[in-house]
């Protein structure tokens, strides 16, 4: 068995003439927290849907345990979902169920539990992330970090190997942002699951990841821990780690001079 | 010209291929219904696509049903031939109005609430999240609303029938003092249960109800995960669910009454 | 909204589709719940059927008592053939009996109007109605009478 949970090689994808992924190679190594950092619209969020089977790549293989996923039948990808659990930017949560229903519906549609037993694994679940005394509320009542809270119950209520968080602090308020770093770490730990987080946040990603990849123009630029990253590597990881506005990536998109601009002098 | 001909190929094919997406999603959640708890998630659609279409149905067929009577009686009664408001009503609704007008309202009414519903769920992740945890989506939201539609569609117009058929029959026997008798022998003459019940309303409505719960599931399965998106499917399903009912009911016609061989 | 109270309206819409069915099938089609007893097929051959169609009415005295089953023309002889569908309860119609093709009121649909005979054989299934009357139409009525009336 493989110490990587997640594996890709040569991964190549584009939407329409854009190309997002040009030949992108990544290990997930399991029981870590593994971020995916890069600037926006670099694809981290097609990635998430690459490797859950929803979006198929030009070319390439991504592996999840040792399973390939590009080539999987449909009932096959809905087999392997069950292993993993996906915490969406919007949360996602069905909007016509209380919040007691949406972490049982994964439990209630793949086991055949009686329901007393649900209604404890729900409970459970809840209390593991500080929303039991929440259970009868309806999703248009929660705030953006409960609901975030509760689709994380959610997809944890099947004790998944793998979870992937697509941009979980974007828009969070400080308290909620400190909320969700303590409990992806903490589930990672008690639950012994391997993480995959996605993010641009640089100061909570570099708090809670274990390995970190800088993704720009469809590859891999820099990888490995935050402190390797922070003291190394090229100038654009440099620019990312650091936050500055201009530098390889730059701040203004590709004009004429300036001043030729301004003054239409030839 | 060129520009011309390559225009009409890039829009056949962007057709061809919608239809064909289009077919997958039919196929897909046309198979997938029988399981444990589908019945509920069935039952939960008849509610909300049928029951809440109700009142609308209602009222409609008591105003149609209700103004055939009276605009029949001025016209036959010139030629002292009232007694045939009743056959002519009921025939008149049974082959044609009651399955059209039914469609027509239940395309503005219950397709443009599931394409909307849908779109929703599509826009805010709901479809996607499902499908990450391992539930098909087209078995789990898409199949139960499919076949809701197929079964409250032909309900609806049994009832729009009914409902406009004892309109007419207040409006005629009531209040313009038709011999109840005349009305109510002249419709059992000339009604046949399966040439004007049968092809009529049960066919007729069963085909309206497959083609507009097709089209407003997969507009808003297929739709552009936005507000805007949301917005155009909905209209998209109520102009091309009232026009395939009108083009099919022709079609129908044609085929089931026309006199030729 | 609680499960129950769907359930419950969702099963009173399925039944009122149901009664629909049966008041539209009952009371508008005028179809009898009574088991008809079935029906024997008789031929009849005419000369003229104007306007008469497959399912017009049979009737004997004003009671209807069948449907007209299929039209087929005799090139040969120039005649219509009618097969009527009787209702099996009418058994004893006899071996001369008339058929007729008359109108309902002045616009109204052509039908097939048997007369009784006297003759004590009856018709069984399969035989056909020699004494026949076939459409009169109006057009040839006025034209005989135009004729005459410039005969005279």
């Amino acid at each position: 068995m493989s110490d990587n949970l997640i594996e890709i090689e040569g991964l190549r994808f584009s939407r329409g003439d854009r190309v997002i992924f040009a030949g992108l190679d990544m290990q997930v190594p399991r029981g870590s927290v593994t971020a995916i950092m890069g600037p926006s619209g670099t694809g981290k969020t097609t990635l998430l849907r690459i490797i859950g089977g929803q979006v198929k790549p030009d070319e390439g293989s991504v592996r999840f345990d040792g399973r390939e996923v590009t080539t999987m039948s449909r009932r096959a990808l809905f087999e392997m979902r069950r292993e993993l659990g996906m915490l969406f930017q919007s949360s996602a949560l069905l909007t016509d169920f209380s919040v007691f229903e949406n972490v049982a519906f994964p439990l209630r549609v793949h086991t055949d539990l009686p329901e007393e037993m649900i209604r404890d694994l729900v409970l459970m679940k809840l209390n593991a992330v500080g929303l039991r005394g929440a259970r009868d509320l309806a999703p248009s009542q929660l705030s953006g970090g409960m609901s975030r809270r509760v689709a994380l119950a959610r997809a944890i209520a099947l004790d998944p190997k793998f979870i992937m968080y697509d941009e979980p602090f974007t828009g969070q308020d400080p308290i909620s942002m400190g909320v969700l770093v303590t409990l992806i770490r903490g589930l990672n730990r008690t639950l012994d699951m391997t993480s995959l987080v996605v993010s641009h946040d640089i100061h909570e990603t570099v708090s809670i990841a274990d390995v970190i990849y800088i993704i720009a123009d469809g590859h891999v630029i820099g990888s490995g821990s935050p402190d390797e990253l922070r003291s190394g590597g090229s100038t654009m990881v440099q620019q990312f780690m650091s936050g500055a506005p201009d530098g390889p990536v730059p701040f203004h998109y590709p004009a004429d001079d300036f001043l030729e601009d301004v003054l239409g002098v030839d | 010209m060129l520009r011309l001909l390559r225009l009409i190929g890039q829009r056949t094919l962007e057709w061809l291929e919608t239809l064909g997406r289009a077919g997958i999603v039919w196929l897909w959640a046309i198979f997938g219904l029988p399981r444990r708890g589908d019945l509920a998630l069935f039952t939960k659609q008849i509610f909300q696509i049928g029951v809440l279409s109700l009142p609308i149905i209602v009222l409609s067929a008591f105003s149609i049903g209700g103004v055939l009577a009276l605009q029949g009686y001025t016209q036959l009664a010139r030629i002292g031939a009232e007694e045939s408001v009743g056959l002519g009503v009921a025939l008149v609704l049974l082959r044609e109005l009651g399955p059209v007008v039914t469609g027509l309202l239940f395309a503005g009414r219950a397709g443009s609430a599931v394409t909307a519903e849908i779109g929703l769920m599509k826009a805010t992740d709901q479809l996607s999240g499902m499908e990450m945890m391992g539930v098909d989506p087209l078995r789990r939201i898409v199949a139960p609303r499919l076949w809701g539609g197929f079964i409250a569609m032909p309900t609806l117009t049994l009832i729009f029938n009914t409902v406009a058929i004892w309109a007419a029959a207040l409006a005629g026997i009531d209040w313009l003092g038709i011999d109840p008798g005349g009305f109510w022998a002249g419709m059992e003459d000339a009604v046949e249960l399966w040439e004007d019940v049968g092809k009529g309303t049960i066919v007729k409505s069963v085909v309206f109800g497959v083609i507009i719960s097709w089209i407003s599931v997969f507009q808003g399965y297929d739709c552009q995960p936005t507000a805007e998106g949301i917005g155009n499917a909905t209209t998209r399903t109520v102009v091309y669910s009232s026009v395939a009912v009108l083009a099919v009911d022709f079609l129908l016609t044609l085929v089931m009454y026309g006199e030729f061989k | 909204m609680r499960m129950r109270t769907i359930e419950i309206s969702v099963g009173a819409f399925l039944l009122a589709g149901i009664l629909a069915l049966v008041f539209l099938a009952v009371r508008v089609s005028g179809v009898s719940l009574t088991q008809s007893a079935g029906a024997y097929k008789l031929f009849a051959r005419f000369d003229d059927i104007a306007g008469l169609r497959v399912r017009s009415k049979v009737s004997m005295a004003g009671v209807t008592i069948g449907r007209v089953a299929a039209i087929d023309v005799d090139s040969e002889y120039g005649e219509a053939i009618v097969t009527l569908e009787i209702d099996k309860r009418i058994d004893n119609l006899s071996a001369d009996a008339g058929a007729q093709i008359q109108t309902e009121g002045i616009l109204g649909g052509r039908y097939v109007n048997i007369t009784q005979g006297a003759d004590e054989e009856v018709l069984q299934d399969g035989d056909t109605i020699t004494n026949t009357q076939g459409a009169l139409v109006l057009e040839n009525l006025i034209g005989e009478f135009v004729t005459r009336m410039g005969d005279s």
